[in-house]
């Protein structure tokens, strides 16, 4: 069983708006459904559960901020009671103070009128509910009623439009890696003209739905890369590099109307070429409606920052935390160069890896641009 | 298909595209990835979708005749004459 909780889904996230269940008490869920929506800075985002059960009770109500790690909803394993710790409880330390808190169930309530959620945590804290004024419908009290004694009520932020929240977002989680993360920076300029051609030869007798973008190819380069220089892919996390089993592979992508979020193609070594494709515009197009997954939110293992078509050349960029690296691609340039002793036009790319030196060092990091070169100077091969 | 129907039909997809572009204010010689801001996904996203509602398949190397509405209606009327001819 478990109580399934409100998972962190960014590195600076301390709480989410509950904005709707997908499930009710008495569901069958498995590993991997979507259970519920919540509002975050980022958008809306669609979470998982992890683990195969029947919802027995939800805890949290639509509307209700949550602060990451407390419970949303009991999930019971099949054929498993509910817990001891729902019924009576005299082993329990009597809370602090002198009003009993109203026993649970919730089904039959004494006292104020409480969500199960706010009886929960005011048991949780010790606080007695008498004591509490509610915001809910008839003065019921609701989660977010309920705070320790001690704390001060925070005063009332003006609810600032999503660009702002947004931002907000980006700039706690970017801090936060700059802070903490010491970045080193390696670069290469490297010839996609090979890759550009054999792409458009590709394209040219098929639909629009089955054609390549050059950003597939280098995210499936990315990936490639990652199997073969593992120290740049997987999560810094209690002062040790833990290298990940697969690659989820983050790809940032620019909101339209500003931000952007950096939601992960989740296994993508098992893609090939066009599932990689497939997934990028999968993703892309959530991102964009605001659908993604708390999974692809949190569990990126190295992300890649392209800047697309035209414009820029080169791009030096920030690790988002806790991965150890990410990739960033400049926008193809039309360059004199040297193939076989000869100067000719191509086309090339400038892609920087950006990496963690707790982790990695230059020797590795510039393994892994080679790695990445090899790939993308074979696209037939990706 | 009259040039206001393909104006229409262009205009529908660049917003099932981007929801954010005012068709009212949307200019005949507004760039789509300059002055739009669509990316490559997006075009693809664009091209993908005029495929599907027209049956017109515009090939990658033709992708810069529908980068404006001024170009892309003419090109796409006879794109579309082509295909019933």
């Amino acid at each position: 069983m478990g109580l399934f909780t409100m998972p962190s889904l960014g590195s600076d996230m301390e709480a989410g708006t509950l904005a709707e269940w997908l499930v009710k008490p008495g569901d069958r869920v498995s590993r991997g459904d979507v259970v519920a929506v919540v509002e975050t800075q980022k958008g809306a985002i669609e979470i998982e559960c992890f683990e195969d059960g029947v919802v027995d009770e939800l805890r949290a109500e639509v509307g209700a901020e949550v602060p990451v790690g407390a419970p949303l909803a009991l999930i019971l394993a099949p054929g498993e009671d509910r817990p001891a710790e729902r019924g009576p409880e005299p082993q329990h330390p009597k809370p602090p103070t002198a009003q009993p808190v109203s026993p649970l169930p919730p089904e039959t309530p004494h006292g104020p009128a409480a969500s199960p959620a706010a009886r929960m945590r005011a048991r949780d804290l010790g606080v007695d509910l008498a004591g509490l004024t509610g915001s809910g419908p008839g003065g019921a009290i609701l989660l977010a009623d309920v705070v320790p004694p001690a704390e001060v009520m925070p005063q009332p932020v003006p609810r600032a439009d999503a660009q702002t929240e947004m931002r907000r977002a980006i700039a706690a989680a970017m801090t936060r890696a700059k802070r903490e993360i010491p970045h080193f920076y390696l670069s290469a300029t490297m010839d996609v003209q090979p890759a550009r051609d054999w792409l458009s030869a590709r394209n040219a007798d098929r639909p629009p739905d089955e054609r390549l973008l050059l950003g597939a190819l280098f995210v499936r380069a990315v990936v490639l890369a990652a199997r073969a220089v593992p120290v740049m892919n997987g999560h810094y996390r209690d002062e040790a590099f833990h290298p990940a089993p697969g690659v989820n592979v983050g790809v940032a992508v620019a909101l339209r109307g500003g931000g952007l979020v950096a939601p992960a193609l989740i296994g993508a070594e098992r893609l090939d070429l066009p599932a990689t494709m497939a997934g990028m515009r999968d993703l892309v197009m959530r991102a964009r409606a605001g659908r993604l997954r708390g999974s692809e939110m949190s569990e990126g293992t190295i992300t890649v920052s392209s800047l697309g078509e035209t414009g820029a050349e080169a791009m030096a960029g920030v690790i988002f935390p806790p991965q150890v690296a990410l990739v960033g691609i400049g926008a193809p340039q039309l360059r004199p160069w040297v193939v076989a002793g000869a100067i000719v036009p191509r086309h090339v790319v400038t892609v920087t890896v950006s990496a963690d030196h707790r982790v990695s060092d230059g020797r590795q990091a510039a393994r892994f641009l080679a790695a990445f070169e090899k790939q993308i100077a074979t696209p037939e091969g990706l | 298909m009259t040039e206001t129907e393909m104006r229409r039909a262009f205009i529908d997809a660049l917003v099932g595209v981007a929801p954010d572009i005012d068709p009212g204010s949307l200019g005949a010689e507004d760039h789509i990835q300059r002055d739009l801001g669509l990316d490559s996904m997006d075009v693809l996203n664009l091209v993908a979708a005029l495929h599907d509602q027209l049956g017109i398949d515009i090939p990658e190397a033709d992708y810069p005749q529908i980068a404006t509405l001024a170009l892309a209606v003419p090109y796409l009327q006879a794109a579309g004459a082509s295909r019933q001819g």
